[in-house]
This record gives structure tokens, sequence and C-alpha cells, in this order.
């Protein structure tokens, strides 16, 4: 082999980058996941309940505050529905994070873990949150 | 037949992930064993391969030279499709594997058979096509990264939120995945509709075409319409990329098809033509510089060959040649 | 040569036929196969097998192993040759090459498609060497090896002239002249050779060039065109022959030796030495700069070539000079060196009229005819009258292996620029480094194969027409001897009215020469743009 040492090189490149999510997450500390979801809010509550089923949220969130944002912006339809006596409004602020009120746990966690961006607060005030 | 058969192939292998999952619960067989069977085959198979085309000989120096040599100082040498020396061919090889400058010079030839007139007209479908496609799958694997490492570096979702520039609908669709899913569905078409190449394609040609359109729509259908949970997904394959893997009931059989069907691509790799990847670098009709008129190239298994000697020959003519006066050695 | 008319022939159907390529048998057409090798060129030379066989029949008396043997024989050139190795995997049949190949666009058969032609091959390396094709079979593109499949080789790979144009347009370089290359060789090995190329290898080997020319036959060919010379000029030039001390070796296809147009051509090589007062000398052993041996196998090519540096240390000269020729220069180009070098008893080759040092050369040695004039036109050290081409409208044919295989394509123009004033180039997708093929090369200008060969040509003779209908081209210049022969009957096919010319004959008609005459014709006898019927012309140069 002639070129052996250009081959060689070749593969090692190859190789490195194959392997790169092996060496790269044995050698990083990894994105902290252990996330207290309970906020004062949640605590004082008799049943612990999202507006939809938890699985559900978890998948469809995104496209249920899409939806929200539509239905108020362009039909001014604010009311999302009674759920056990409670109106609930199609409100980001006043709905989700009134109860989720840790976005930097609640929502930045995972949405760093997945690499997720997010524009929402672009537009929406952030929560103040009492920061530790 | 020889798309049939590639076809029903790759609905077979869509089976066999929706039978192991849904109804042999193999989650896994299915999560687990066969990526790493799968990931294993293809970095030793790619590896192997190499080294055994390593192995053979490069006897000569045969650049096929497109353009002009370099010859004399007023004569306008052609660096890229004639390099001379091996920093030119570095030029040559990048716009080769990151531009496809071969492909580029492509022509389409037309006969027009009254004047019976050749035609030859620049075609680009081809190009285009293919660097939509082969790029932009390198920055769809590439966006995967955020699935595969953690913690992310900055640096992918700058990649993310360029991939997803102007925000359309939620979650952002990413460019390269409609791209990608076009110009593979376009190399498909293409190889099933035009008479000449559908003759020369043969079914291993179609199969990974259209595996790779499954993975495609897998994909898009996992982020867009029957949502799975993103932190889930990634739970998995960080698990596997730390040595560490865990199965979560939560993830669907779409994930496991469109796993599957990417395990089924690795183990496919190295034993076809998907090699071309890194046959590419080693092409000596590409990766050699011009020269070997002004350098020496070696032939390491060079041997010594019978001749026909000067003296044999003028034994043969050695009277004709004193009889027209041409100089002889012996007289 | 083919009964039917040129507009007969240029009604070609590019629809494959709806049957798989696999099924399809061969089928071996008259006029487009050359004859089978004779017994006695292949004993010449000691090539294996050799037999009385004719390729038209259906028994080809092959030896009793010969699959062992092809399997053997591609197993051990798929470690020799990366080339062949890579090429037979990595094609992914996008079918860019299709079109590209002049057979495919003159023919319309689909199995001489660059990628199909290679596919013959790879279908039984698949079957041979990979563990895919042997347990998928033909779902992997794999076949068996049978005598069928053998004739389809020989077939189409005397159906390819080596000319590398697919390969300027593969995304990985595949070069069909090396896949072509390797199948001869495994043909050679059972004595399926064809004559056109045996023969003029075995006449190489023993008598020094391809058409057999003994060294007394050569000095008086050589003497007609010194004859021609002088009577055309009034100056008397002087070749010597195998000349020990002269300071150059000069080197040419022994077809420029023997018929028009490629003889008006020496002339021109004669003519220019003189000029020169160049210190040089022919040899009558190493008289071919051609090299058919190359189209049978590396070692043959090998064999033949190296008379060249032999005879150049027996001569002690300083450094080799090169005529006009295709093949010959892919050969000194990208293989003499490397197979018969290092030449450390040469000297790296300087023009003595210059002083150029051709840098590009330095180790072969060996300098392309085309670099030499263009050097001394751009030194300016010939007296030059361009008007002495106005009778002639020429256009430009780039030989294949010179524009892909080493890349002269300027120099060329450079010395045709100079030397004449009515030059026009074909469109651009059919010259420089996507010049079509004569149709004729790597060995294929017999006369049996007529059909092929005017077929093979289509494409270049169109480009020729197109020029010709547009600006009146009615000269194809070349530097390639097996274009000037092949080319004449391409031409009077496809485009009459259109004759071939060697550039360095070009150059010769415009170069005055010291105490040359009142010149009234050019090299052939044609009367100058402005010599009325023999009369003197009023503004003649000086003598």
């Amino acid at each position: 082999m002639p070129d052996k040492g250009k081959i060689i090189y070749l593969l090692v490149i190859f190789i490195a980058i194959a392997a790169f999510p092996f060496i790269y997450n044995s050698l990083a500390t990894p994105v902290d996941m252990k996330i207290k979801l309970n906020t004062p809010v949640i605590d004082s509550m008799k049943v612990k309940q999202c507006i939809v089923p938890k699985e559900e949220m978890r998948r469809g969130h995104m496209k249920i505050l899409n939806r929200w944002r539509d239905e108020v912006v362009r039909e001014s339809s604010r009311d999302f529905g009674m759920i056990d006596g409670v109106m609930y409004e199609k409100s980001l602020q006043r709905t989700c994070m009134h109860c989720h009120s840790n976005k930097s746990e609640f929502c930045d966690r995972c949405h760093a873990y997945a690499s997720v961006d997010i524009y929402c607060w672009d537009c929406h005030l952030a929560p103040k949150e009492n920061k530790p | 037949m020889k798309i049939l058969l590639p076809f029903l192939g790759v609905m077979g292998l869509v089976i066999v992930a929706f039978v192991g999952v849904e109804l042999l619960n193999l989650q896994y067989l299915f999560g687990v064993i066969i990526p790493y069977v799968a990931f294993i085959t293809f970095m030793v198979g790619v590896a192997l391969r190499v080294l055994k085309w390593g192995k053979s000989a490069v006897p000569f120096c045969i650049p096929t030279t497109s353009g002009q040599q370099k010859s004399f100082s007023w004569i306008k040498h052609n660096r890229f499709d004639n390099p001379s020396n091996n920093l030119e061919v570095v030029g040559r090889m990048a716009l080769e594997v990151l531009l496809f400058r071969s492909l580029f010079s492509n022509t389409a030839s037309s006969l027009k058979k009254e004047e019976g007139d050749l035609v030859h007209g620049s075609s680009k479908w081809l190009w285009i096509a293919g660097l939509a496609f082969h790029w932009s799958f390198f920055i769809l694997v590439f966006r995967h990264l955020r699935l595969f490492i953690d913690p992310i570096p900055p640096m992918l979702y700058l990649v993310d939120s360029l991939d997803g520039l102007m925000q359309v609908g939620v979650p952002v669709l990413y460019w390269t995945g409609l791209i990608f899913l076009i110009s593979a569905t376009y190399l498909f078409i293409r190889r099933a509709v035009i008479p000449q190449v559908r003759y020369l394609s043969l079914p291993n040609d179609h199969f990974p075409l259209l595996l790779l359109i499954v993975i495609a729509l897998t994909g898009l259908v996992m982020r867009y319409f029957i949502k799975v949970d993103i932190i889930y997904v990634k739970d998995l394959t960080i698990g596997l990329f730390k040595l560490n893997p865990v199965i979560s009931h939560h993830l669907g059989l779409i994930f496991y098809i469109h796993l599957f069907m990417v395990s089924v691509l690795l183990i496919y790799f190295p034993f076809s033509k998907l090699m071309h990847a890194a046959g590419v670098f080693l092409s000596p009709t590409r990766n050699m510089p011009n020269n070997s008129r002004r350098i020496r190239h070696i032939n390491p298994w060079n041997y010594p060959v019978k001749v026909h000697s000067y003296e044999e020959y003028e034994d043969d003519f050695r009277e004709k040649m004193k009889g027209v006066g041409i100089p002889v050695e012996k007289e | 040569m083919s009964n039917s008319k040129p507009d007969e022939l240029s009604q070609i159907n590019y629809m494959p036929p709806d049957e798989d390529w696999m099924d399809t048998a061969v089928h071996m057409k008259k006029g487009m196969y050359c004859h089978g090798a004779n017994e006695n060129s292949l004993k010449t030379v000691g090539f294996p097998n050799p037999r009385q066989w004719s390729s038209s029949e259906t028994n080809w008396k092959l030896p009793e192993n010969w699959q062992e043997i092809v399997i053997k024989g591609m197993a051990e050139r798929l470690e020799k040759y990366r080339s062949f190795h890579i090429f037979m995997d990595i094609c992914v049949r996008c079918g860019a090459c299709a079109d590209k190949c002049h057979f495919f666009l003159g023919t319309g058969d689909p199995k001489n498609m660059p990628v199909l032609r290679a596919e013959l091959l790879r279908s039984i390396y698949r079957r041979e060497f990979t563990k895919a094709g042997r347990i998928l079979g033909r779902f992997a593109g794999a076949r068996e090896l049978t005598e069928e499949v053998l004739k389809e080789w020989w077939y189409y790979f005397f159906q390819c002239t080596e000319c590398r144009r697919c390969s300027v347009f593969c995304p990985y370089g595949i070069d069909t002249a090396e896949i072509t290359m390797i199948a001869r060789e495994l043909l050679n090995l059972l004595g399926l050779n064809i004559e056109w190329i045996a023969g003029p290898v075995a006449n190489c080997y023993m008598k020094g060039n391809h058409l057999g020319l003994e060294p007394h036959t050569i000095k008086s060919s050589m003497e007609f065109l010194v004859d021609e010379i002088e009577e055309l000029t009034g100056v008397k030039v002087e070749p010597t022959f195998n000349r020990k001390g002269a300071e150059i070796l000069f080197v040419t296809p022994s077809g420029d030796l023997f018929a028009d147009p490629g003889t008006y051509t020496c002339m021109g090589y004669l003519m220019l030495f003189h000029e020169l007062g160049l210190d040089y000398t022919w040899s009558t052993y190493a008289s071919e700069g051609g090299n058919f041996g190359s189209f049978t196998s590396n070692e043959m090519g090998k064999r033949l070539n190296s008379k060249i540096y032999a005879e150049a240390k027996r001569l002690g000269v300083k450094w080799i000079l090169g005529g006009e020729c295709g093949h010959m220069w892919r050969v000194l180009n990208q293989y003499m060196d490397t197979w018969n070098g290092p030449a450390d008893f040469l000297e790296a080759p300087v023009s003595p009229i210059t002083g150029t040092k051709f840098e590009n050369a330095a180790s072969t040695k060996m300098v392309h005819i085309s670099e030499f004039t263009a050097d001394l036109l751009k030194h300016d050290r010939l007296e030059i009258d361009p008007s002495r081409n106005d009778h002639y409208k020429v256009t430009y044919h780039d030989s294949c292996n010179t524009s892909r295989g080493m890349g002269l394509l300027e120099e060329p123009r450079y010395i045709i620029n100079k030397v004449c004033k009515n030059f026009f180039e074909m469109p651009e997708n059919t010259i420089r480094e996507k010049t079509f093929c004569c149709g004729s090369g790597s060995g294929l200008n017999a006369s049996e194969n007529m059909e092929l060969r005017l077929r093979g040509g289509f494409p270049r003779a169109n480009a020729v027409k197109y020029v010709h209908n547009k600006f009146g081209v009615d000269m194809l210049a070349c530097i390639c001897a097996i274009d000037r022969a092949a080319l004449t009957s391409l031409m009077d096919y496809w485009v009459p009215g259109v004759r071939v010319i060697g550039v360095t004959e070009l150059l010769a008609n415009a170069m005055k020469m010291k105490g040359e005459n009142d010149r009234q014709t050019d090299l052939r006898g044609d009367p100058l743009a402005g010599a009325d019927d023999g009369e003197a012309k009023e503004d003649s140069e000086d003598a």
C-alpha cells in the first residue's frame, strides 16, 4: 500500500466522525434533567391535572399553543372550555404559566436537552422567577 | 420486476418492524440490539472495504485530464481539472466531493432525425438533484446530532435555526427534510421513468432509494403529524451512545420503523454501491496529479519483460541495413 | 464498407428493448466486429492459447478451463489495479455516462452505454468476488460466467475505443478505458484477440513498427518524401537514421511514413527539422511511436515501448522528441517512465533553438512536437506566412488521448492560430476534454468493422458537418496518425468535401524555408490562394 498513510488518515477521520457521539457523551456533563415540576400553585391543587392528559401534552403542546395563538389573534376566540367547573382561557401566560411559573425548569431544561429553539418569548413576557 | 422486488423488500422490512414491535413486543431487539449491530457492521464494514481497496496497487499515474496541462508559463494551466501537484489534487477532489464538478459539466445529447443532427446541450437536472439530495442528507444527519449528544453545543442551534428559516409551521419546518424527500423522490422517479436509466438500473439501485424515502417519510411524519415524544427518543439514543440503553414504553411504532430502516441502511451500506462515498476519495483518475512526465511514478509490481533487443533486430536485418547505408553495430 | 447511406445510418433508435439486458443474448452483427487474431501473430509474441479460430463461427475453440483462467485473471488484476477494484465496486448507475459514448450515440445499442459495458464485467465480479452477489444473485446484479457472456465481452470490449470521454463526466471518475483494458487482458488470456491489433503487435515486436516496414523500406519511403520536398521547395532535406551522437531521437507513428495524408505531416517534420538545423536522428529499430501492445495487455505495451528508451540509450542522444499521435501520447505521458524508466541516461529536455527547458517532461525526457513547435513560434524562431493556408478553412479535432490522458489542448491551437487565418472551432461540447473519438481508436481501425467505425465516428463527423455548413470548413486538423487515416474515411462518408490534415503539415505550408523556391502549392500540390493556375504570384515572397 504505497499511500497507506493517507488511507489510514482517511479511516481515522471516518471513525472519529462516526464515533463522535460516543466520545462526546462520555466526556461532556449532561443537562440536569431532575426537574421539580411542582410550583406553589400546583401544590395547592386538589386534583393535579393539566388541561389535556400529560403524555399528550408532552408530545403536542406546541401544536396546542400554535392553534391557540391563531384562534385568539385571528378569531378572537379566547375560551378553551370548562374542566371540572373551571373555565380555562387560551392563554400562555394566564393559563399555562399560571401553574407552571417555573419557566427555566419547566420549559427550558427539556428544550435545551432536545435542542428545540422556541420563539414564545420573542413576544411574551417571561414570568418573573425567584432565581436561586 | 426490477422495481417491484426492492419495493416489496422495503415493505417487507416495514412489516418486520411492525410485527416485531407491535405484536411481539421486541422493543429491546429493535431499539437496542439491531441498532448496535448495524452501527458496528457499518463501521467495521466500511473500514475493511477501504483497507481492501487500499491493498490494491496503483501501478500507473492515470488521472483523467479534463483541462489544459501545465506546460509553459504563457499557457494558462487549468489547475482544478488537470492538477499538476498534490495541492491542486486536493482542490480537484474538494470540488468533486463538495460540488460534484464532473456532473456539473453534464450534457444531454439528442438526435434531430430529420436533419440527422446530433445536438449536445448542457443538462443540469441530475447535478441539481444529486447535490440537493446529498447536501440535504448531510445536513439532516448532522442535525440529528441533537438527539445523539448532550449537552448541545451552540453550533447545532445555529444549523437548526438556519434549516428552520422562515419559521413555517410548528414544529418549525426543516427545509432539508423537505428537499431531501423531494430530491430522493425525483431520483427514484427518474430511474423508474427514463427508459435508458430504467434499463441500466439494477434492483439494488432502487432498493436504497426506496429505503431512504421510507426513512425520510417516517421522520417527517414523526415530526409533523403523528408526534413522538422527543424527550423519550433522546433518552433512548443517549442511552445507546452512553452504552447504557434504556427502553421507553412511550415510543410508538413509527419511531421503531424509522430506527429499523436506518439500521438496515447502515448494514447495507458497506456491501453496496453506497460505498461510492468512500470510493470517490480513492479513485485514481481523480486523486492523482498529471505529473508523470515530470516525476516518475513507481509501479510496485513492475517486473522485467521479454523484449526484442536491438542486437536481435540487427541480426535480422544487418545486410539490408548495410545495403542502404544505415549504420550497424557489427559489420 | 457499410452499404447504408448516411441518412439511413443516422436514423438511430435510442430506445432500449423491453427485455432486461441480462436476458438479451449478444447478437454479433457483421460490420460491427473484427476478425479474430491469427495463430501466428500470437505465437510471435508468445501470447497464451494461440489457435486458428473465427469470430463469426459459433465454436471459438476455448481452452477447457477457460472459466478458471478468467476468474484467476480477474483476481490477480483486482490486486494489481486499484482502478479496476474501485470501479467494480462504486458505480451507482446514475447514467451520466450513457449518452457520452460515441458508440452509444452512433448505434443506440444500450450495451454501448459505458455503464452497461462495465456491468458486463461487474456482473461477473459480483458473482465471483462479493458475498452479496453470491447470495443474492441477480437481485444484486450478479450472473454466471457463460460462453454467451464471454462472447458479449469480446463483442463489446472491442466496441470501445478507450477514449475516456465517459470518465470526464463520471462523478467518481470511473474510466471505461481502464475496464476495457482489463477486459481485453482477460480475453487475451484465452487467445481472443483481434487480428487488427495482434498483427501490428507482432510486426512491431519483430520489425520495430506496426506496419512491419523493414529498415531499408523506411529509408526508401523517406527518400521518396525527401524528393517530394525538393520538388516542392527546392530545398534538399537530409534525414539520418540510427545515427549515434545525435542530440535528439525523433519517434513518430509509422503510419506517417506510409500513406497520405500522414505522409504530408511527415514531410512537415522533415522540413521543420531541416529549417531549424536540428541535430536529430530517426531510428529504424524504434520506428513506432504508437503502441498497439497497450490495446492488448499492460505487459505487451511495456515490451513494445521499451525500444524507445533502449534506442535512445544506444544512440547516446540527450532527449526524445515525439511526433503527432494520440494513444502514443497516452502511453508516453502516463506509462512509459513507469514501465521502462528511469531514463537517467538522458538529459532533461532543452530546446536547442530557444533554450526553453521543458520542465513538464523533466523525468520522461520526451517532448511532444506541438510543445516543441509552440515554443518555437512563441519565440518567433520561424518565419511564418499564414496566408499560405488561406485556401483552407480549418477546424481542429482534439485526439481523445492527448486531451483526456494528457491535457494538450492549447499548444496545437496556438500553432494553428499562428499558421493559418481561417480557424473555426466546433461546438464546445464536442472539443477539448469533451472531444468525440474518431470511432476507430484502440486498434479498431480495420476494414471489416467499417459500419462500427462509421457509427462510432458519427458524433465527431456531425460536429464537423456543423462547421462545414456554417463556416465552410474544409480541413479537419488533428495531431494523431490514426485520426489521419480514420477521419478521412469518416469525412468521405459523412461530410464529403472535408479533408484531414496534420498540424505540422499546416505549419510546414506556412513556414518559409531558407533557400526555398517561390512556392505555388502546398505540400499536397493544391494551389495556394492567390496563385493562379501555376502562374507566378505577383507579390511572391523572396526566396
